[in-house]
């Protein structure tokens, strides 16, 4: 455990949200408040979960070892659906207001418009999320230590810093699917939302067995970002323009 | 030494033309309402009224309290271009102020978790003179309750006494104090820092180094505090000394204290702004009746405001501003075209008595400065560095803590766009950063750590 892990995992873990972050958020005052105030309403989901995972806990009787696993998942599945909940309030907060942003701007139109709102919230919930999973363990990775020395998989930090990378970019896309949903009233998106949450969660529980964690916790991630891509008004032909740098009247992709 | 300097630091409300502070100049400069000027300056400026703990708000709602209330004296025409101004300049203002808190916790932050010396206990301040090292849980309750109620009536003394000196235009003694504290701070408590931080790292210094550097450090923070200087070294050092003297409060305040301390201030400085007899409403009451513009030295401002192209009819009456145009000609300097705007400043200058000279720059697009008090980032600091502090070790608390006090903060510039008055920034931010300190470091972490032995995600 060196400076050579600590950096590394950093960079494989908050390496493509720091960049979202430097390229489509950073330069807009309000998406940074934005930001924020989404890492903020994360926060105080996992501050009730925690609560009441704590107070389950000192209810019942700490040498039981079953009934503290059955407690923990109990508390993880909790904690997910209740960070859809706040997702659904956050939703409902940034809709009252854009229309205040829409009643005080000088030409009617809220100088950001949901589905950004959607994708900067879905950032903030997974900065927050995978600070919160990641930091102790890199302030950890600086100071000395054996991985694994007692016969646990020395993988751990590298898998969680994948595993952390690939939780900010679903939370994203999550963000982008909820609030699609949540917009043109349909259901099925957001029910479709909390399983993969509750999908992903649980397949961590095959951990240190990482094959059960972490491959489809990737295909789960691969197939959001083509579903938001969809629905942010993506498609193939956008993709193939794109790609090709092919000029269509401006090329919006070689424009920054 | 340490209250005294926190209230000299907030008090500054000399009229002296030395300390021309680039915000000072700026505020009264809602440009394009020049009749309202003069009383509206004088609000502006009280409005960054510091005081340790009791600061107000951003002044960029002064700002815009000032040109609202202008404007409500010309007719609701005006009113909603304002607000619209408001708001089209306040998320950038909350940006503004986001950015040199974030550096002051972090500078914190860091120092704490890398610097052993400023979480060893050593003694406390004379102020909180009860010691916590009790067996009983109730007996260290008490002493700390009783440590909050000597600090809190220290400082409130001190303040009253300010008001008093400034009420009877004591200005000179006022100054001086300033100058003095932010002496000690820029010398002894840098030079403290420095041998800390080389102790830390094992790095020989040899002794004239040493006096070069705090020498260089504490000269040129003194000229870029109290006179003029490039915009971002003074936000730079106004930073610096807000961290060091968070790091002082950390290192001397005990455990218990410190928390009923932050609370206790925050309780104080919404009494101190909102009601009616409260000291620092009474010199902003005392400041706008005699329609002086308040220098404070030890307020952080984030822009500058350009009014210069308007040269307004009370400048005459405000004789000491000539040295109040050479700190926004100072910022223009650094923001625009040096030589363009000298001339343009030149040009003004000189019929500044007589008649509003409207120079061919864009006097309409003004940049609205934001202020804040030193003693509102100090506080901050105090809370999150307290939070890393803590033996656990754990940076989860710490990270909760910023957020909650970035958001605090965020919703005090909202009320006080709502309000559009002064409002303190403290209570929210630390409440909320008291609600999140306890709760991440009882609740969250068994959680997270549990969480994290078995690898799992939420």
């Amino acid at each position: 455990m060196t400076l050579a892990v600590f950096f590394g995992c950093t960079f494989i873990a908050f390496g493509p949200a720091l960049s979202l972050f430097l390229f489509t958020i950073a330069r807009d005052p309000l998406r940074i408040i934005i930001l924020i105030a989404g890492a903020f309403f994360w926060l105080v989901s996992l501050l009730l979960s925690s609560l009441i995972w704590f107070i389950a806990v000192k209810a019942s009787d700490p040498r039981d070892e079953a009934l503290q696993r059955g407690l923990l998942i109990f508390g993880v599945m909790f904690s997910v659906l209740l960070q859809e909940a706040f997702r659904f309030l956050y939703y409902k907060l940034l809709r009252k207001a854009i229309e205040g942003l829409v009643a005080l701007s000088e030409d009617g139109c809220s100088p950001i418009s949901i589905q950004q709102m959607a994708y900067v919230a879905g950032v903030g919930f997974g900065l927050m999320s995978g600070a919160f999973s990641m930091i102790n363990l890199l302030a950890d990775a600086l100071g000395p230590g054996t991985v694994g020395i007692h016969g646990d998989s020395q993988l751990y930090f590298l898998t969680s810093a994948f595993m952390t990378m690939v939780l900010i970019f679903l939370h994203t896309f999550w963000g982008i699917l909820f609030f699609h949903g949540c917009e043109n009233r349909r259901w099925w998106e957001i029910a479709a939302v909390v399983l993969m949450h509750l999908a992903v969660s649980g397949s961590t529980f095959w951990n240190p067995l990482y094959v059960g964690s972490l491959v489809p916790s990737y295909l789960l991630m691969a197939a959001a970002a083509v579903w938001a891509y969809l629905l942010s008004g993506g498609s193939a032909q956008n993709l193939r323009r794109f790609l090709l740098c092919s000029q269509s009247g401006a090329s919006p992709q070689l424009a920054s | 030494m340490i209250t005294f300097m926190n209230n000299s630091d907030s008090e500054d409300e000399t009229c002296n033309e030395r300390t021309s502070l680039m915000s000072a100049e700026s505020p009264p400069i809602p440009s394009y309402q020049d009749g309202l000027q003069a009383s509206e300056a004088g609000e502006a400026q009280i409005h960054r009224k510091r005081h340790a703990g009791s600061s107000r708000s951003p002044n960029n709602v002064a700002d815009g309290d000032v040109s609202d209330s202008g404007v409500r004296a010309r007719g609701s025409a005006l009113e909603n271009e304002d607000e619209e101004l408001t708001l089209k300049y306040g998320a950038k203002h909350v940006i503004m102020l986001f950015v040199p808190v974030t550096l002051c916790m972090i500078v914190v932050v860091a120092t704490i978790k890398s610097v052993r010396f400023y979480t060893e206990k050593n003694g406390q301040l004379i102020y909180t003179p009860f010691s916590e090292d009790t067996p009983s849980v109730g007996q260290r309750l008490l002493n700390s309750v009783l440590n909050t109620i000597i600090m809190i009536s220290v400082i409130v003394v001190m303040t009253v006494f300010l008001v008093v000196l400034y009420k009877y235009r004591c200005y000179k003694f006022i100054h001086g104090w300033l100058i003095l504290s932010s002496l000690m701070l820029l010398f002894l408590f840098t030079y403290i820092y420095l041998g800390e931080v080389l102790k830390t790292y094992n790095v020989a210094m040899d002794y004239p180094t040493v006096i070069l550097v705090i020498w260089n450090f504490g000269a040129v923070g003194m000229i870029c505090i109290h006179w003029k200087g490039p915009l971002q070294l003074q936000q730079a050092y106004l930073i610096m000394i807000s961290a060091l003297m968070a790091l002082v409060f950390i290192k001397y305040l005990p455990e218990w204290s410190a928390w009923v301390i932050l609370g206790a201030i925050s309780i104080y400085d919404l009494m101190a702004v909102l009601c009616p007899k409260g000291p620092l409403r009474m010199l902003v009451e005392t400041a706008q009746e005699r329609n002086e513009p308040i220098f404070p030295a030890l307020i952080y401002s984030s822009a500058m405001i350009w009014t210069v192209g308007m040269a307004k009819p009370d400048t005459a009456a405000r004789g000491p501003s000539q040295q109040t145009w050479d700190a926004a000609e100072d910022e223009r300097e650094n923001h625009s075209s040096p030589s363009h705007s000298d001339s343009q400043i030149l040009e003004t200058r000189s019929p500044v008595p007589s008649h509003p000279i409207t120079s061919s720059e864009e006097p309409e697009e003004e940049e609205r400065g934001v202020k804040l008090g030193l003693g509102d980032f100090i506080f901050y600091s105090v809370l999150v560095g307290k939070a890393a502090a803590t033996p656990s070790g754990d940076w989860n608390t710490t990270l909760a803590c910023f957020v909650a006090i970035l958001i605090g903060l965020c919703l005090t510039l909202l009320l006080l766009a709502v309000f559009k008055k002064a409002l303190p920034a403290l209570p929210i931010s630390i409440t909320f950063g008291l609600i999140f300190y306890f709760s991440t470091d009882n609740l969250v972490r068994p959680f997270m750590d549990t969480l994290a032995s078995h690898q799992l995600y939420i």
